[in-house]
C-alpha cells in the first residue's frame, strides 16, 4: 500500500477524529458552564448531586464510560443501542463537560467578592455585574487550564476505537492488521501533533491578546 | 431637612451583635468622620447604608425617604433595591476597580448602563442617546480632573499606584451623583507616602452640596476636615461631637484611651 493511499484513508480516520472534536467542544462548553452554575448552587441537594455525578465522571476511565453508554441500555433494559458515534458523542461530552465544569467554577470563585460589590454599589443588576464586570475576568483566567483540556481531548478522541469506531487511531490500526505494516501507526502521529500544535499556537495568542492587562 | 437620619441600626452576624443600635443625622454638605477600633462595627454601618448587608432592625431616611425600615421591609425587587442604593456612593479600601477596563470606561460603565436603563423606559431618540452618552463622557472627564488624573484616562488599573487606584475609584463612585459618598479606610491599604494625595482630593470634595462619611484612622485628616467626628466602640457610637470637643476634649474613658494609642501609632 502506498504512502498516498494509506494517507488518503486515514484522512477519512481524521475527519471522523476531527468531527468528534469539534462536536464535543460545542456540546461540552455550554453544558459545562449548566453544570458549574449547578455545583455552586445556593440549593445545598442540588450541589451535592451535582459535585457527586462530576466526582463519578472525573473519577473514573473515559473508556469505561464510552462502553457503559454503547452497552449499557443494552444489557440494562434490553433496548436498542445508540448508533456508535452517538455513543461516542454523549460520553465525550459528557466527560468534557465534567472537567470544564470544574475550570469555570475555580475560575468564577476566583474574582474578588469586591467586583460584585463595587458592581452593586454602582447600582448595577446582577445580570450586568455578571456580563460587564466578572465575565471577562472568568475567561481570562480559564483560558490558559482549558488549553490543556482542550489539547487533551485531540488525543482523547482515538478512545472511541473502543467501541469500533472509525477514527483515526483505528483506521491506522486496520490498515495495519489488513496489510501486515506497521508505520502508519507512528504516521497518525503526525496528524495528532499537528493539531495539537495548531491549538497550542491558538492559545498563546488568545493568552496574549487577553495579556494586557495583569489581575 | 437632614439629608440622612439612620435610627437604631442593629446588626448580629450570627448571634453576635456587632451594631448595637447606631442613630446619627447629617445635614447637607457635612462630612462626617469615624473614628474606632478595629472591629467596632465601621465596616458594617457603612455596608448598611449601601445595601451589601441588611440590616436587623431601624430604619434609614434620605432626604425625606424612607430607603429601609425593619418594621416594614417587604420583598423588595431588585430594580428598587438598586435605586435606594445610587442614594449612596462607596469608595473602598480597597479600590475595587475593574481590571479589564481602562481608567475612563471604569467611571463611564455604571453611568452608562444606568443611563440606557432611563433612556429605555422612556424611548428616547437616538439623538438623544447620543446626547446623553456623550455628556456622562464628558462628566467623566471633569471627575478625572478634578481627581488630577485626566491624563491617565486611557491607562488600566494595574499601571496606575494605589494613591491613583483610588483617585479613580472616588471619580468612579462620583460618577452616579450619590446623595452621600461613603469612604471606608480610603487610605489603609496604601503606601504612607501616597495617602496624602487621596486625602487631599477627599478635602477638595467638600462642597456644599457634597455629603461625605469617611472612616478613617487619619486622625489630624478627621479633626481638619470633618464637621462631625463619631467615635464607635463595640457597636455603639460611644461619643459623637465637633472635632474640637471630640478630639480637644473627650468626655468617655475609651475614647481618651484610643486617642492616646492613636497618637503613640497603636
Ligand atoms: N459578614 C460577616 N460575617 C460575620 N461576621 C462579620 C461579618 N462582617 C463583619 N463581621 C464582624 O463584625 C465585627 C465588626 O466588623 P467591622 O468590619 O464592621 O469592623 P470595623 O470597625 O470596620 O473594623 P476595622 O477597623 O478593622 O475595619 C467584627 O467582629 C467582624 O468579625
Ligand atoms: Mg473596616
Amino acid at each position: 500500500m502506498s504512502f498516498i493511499d494509506v494517507t488518503m484513508q486515514l484522512l477519512d480516520g481524521f475527519k471522523v477524529t476531527m468531527l468528534i472534536f469539534f462536536l464535543t467542544l460545542v456540546g461540552a462548553i455550554p453544558l459545562g458552564l449548566i453544570i458549574s452554575f449547578g455545583s455552586m448552587s445556593k440549593l445545598k441537594p442540588l450541589r451535592w448531586l451535582t459535585r457527586t455525578v462530576v466526582w463519578i465522571i472525573r473519577g473514573t476511565p473515559l473508556m469505561l464510560q464510552i462502553i457503559i453508554i454503547f452497552y449499557g441500555p443494552g444489557l440494562i433494559f434490553g433496548a436498542a443501542p445508540l448508533p456508535r458515534l452517538s455513543s461516542v458523542l454523549v460520553a465525550f461530552i459528557v466527560n468534557y463537560a465534567a472537567y470544564f465544569s470544574e475550570i469555570y467554577r475555580g475560575g468564577i470563585e476566583s474574582i474578588p467578592v469586591g467586583q460584585y460589590e463595587a458592581g452593586q454599589v454602582l447600582g448595577m443588576t446582577k445580570t450586568q455585574i455578571f456580563f460587564k464586570i466578572v465575565l471577562f475576568q472568568v475567561i481570562k483566567r480559564i483560558v490558559p487550564p482549558m488549553g490543556n483540556e482542550i489539547i487533551t481531548l485531540v488525543k482523547d478522541t482515538s478512545l472511541a476505537r473502543v467501541v469500533a469506531v472509525v477514527e483515526l487511531a483505528k483506521a491506522a490500526q486496520d490498515i495495519v492488521g489488513l496489510k501486515g505494516i506497521i508505520w502508519p501507526t507512528f504516521y497518525i502521529g503526525a496528524f495528532y501533533l499537528l493539531v495539537s500544535g495548531a491549538l497550542t499556537l491558538l492559545f498563546a495568542r488568545i493568552e496574549k491578546k487577553l495579556d494586557y492587562y495583569k489581575g | 431637612m437632614s439629608v440622612l437620619e439612620v435610627c437604631n441600626i442593629r446588626k448580629s452576624f450570627g448571634g453576635e451583635e456587632v451594631l448595637k443600635g447606631i442613630s446619627f443625622s447629617m445635614e447637607r454638605g457635612e462630612v462626617v468622620a469615624i473614628i474606632g477600633s478595629s472591629g467596632s462595627g465601621k465596616t458594617t454601618l457603612l455596608r448598611c447604608l449601601n445595601f451589601l448587608v441588611e440590616p436587623d432592625q431601624g430604619s434609614i431616611v434620605v432626604n425625606g425617604e424612607t430607603v429601609y425600615d425593619s418594621e416594614t421591609v417587604t420583598n423588595r425587587s431588585e430594580k428598587e433595591l438598586r435605586a435606594k442604593r445610587l442614594h449612596f456612593g462607596m469608595v473602598f479600601q480597597s479600590f475595587h476597580l475593574f481590571p479589564q477596563y481602562n481608567v475612563l470606561r471604569n467611571i463611564t460603565l455604571a453611568a452608562e448602563l444606568r443611563e440606557q436603563e432611563l433612556l429605555k423606559e422612556r424611548k428616547a431618540s437616538k439623538e438623544e442617546k447620543k446626547k446623553v452618552m456623550a455628556q456622562v463622557t464628558e462628566t467623566a472627564k471633569q471627575l478625572l480632573s478634578q481627581v488630577g488624573l485626566l491624563e491617565k484616562q486611557n491607562a488600566y488599573p494595574c499601571e496606575l499606584s494605589g494613591g491613583q487606584q483610588q483617585r479613580v475609584a472616588i471619580a468612579r463612585a462620583l460618577a452616579l451623583n450619590p446623595d452621600i459618598l461613603c469612604f471606608d479606610e480610603p487610605t489603609s491599604a496604601l503606601d504612607p507616602a501616597l495617602t496624602g494625595e487621596v486625602l487631599r482630593v477627599i478635602r477638595g470634595l467638600k462642597s456644599s452640596d457634597r455629603t461625605m462619611i469617611v472612616v478613617t484612622h487619619e486622625m489630624e485628616f478627621a479633626r481638619k476636615v470633618a464637621d462631625k467626628v463619631i467615635y464607635m466602640a463595640d457597636g455603639v457610637i460611644e461619643e459623637m461631637g465637633e472635632p474640637e470637643q471630640v478630639f480637644g476634649t473627650p468626655k468617655s474613658e475609651k475614647l481618651r484611651k484610643f486617642l492616646e494609642n492613636a497618637k503613640e501609632g497603636l
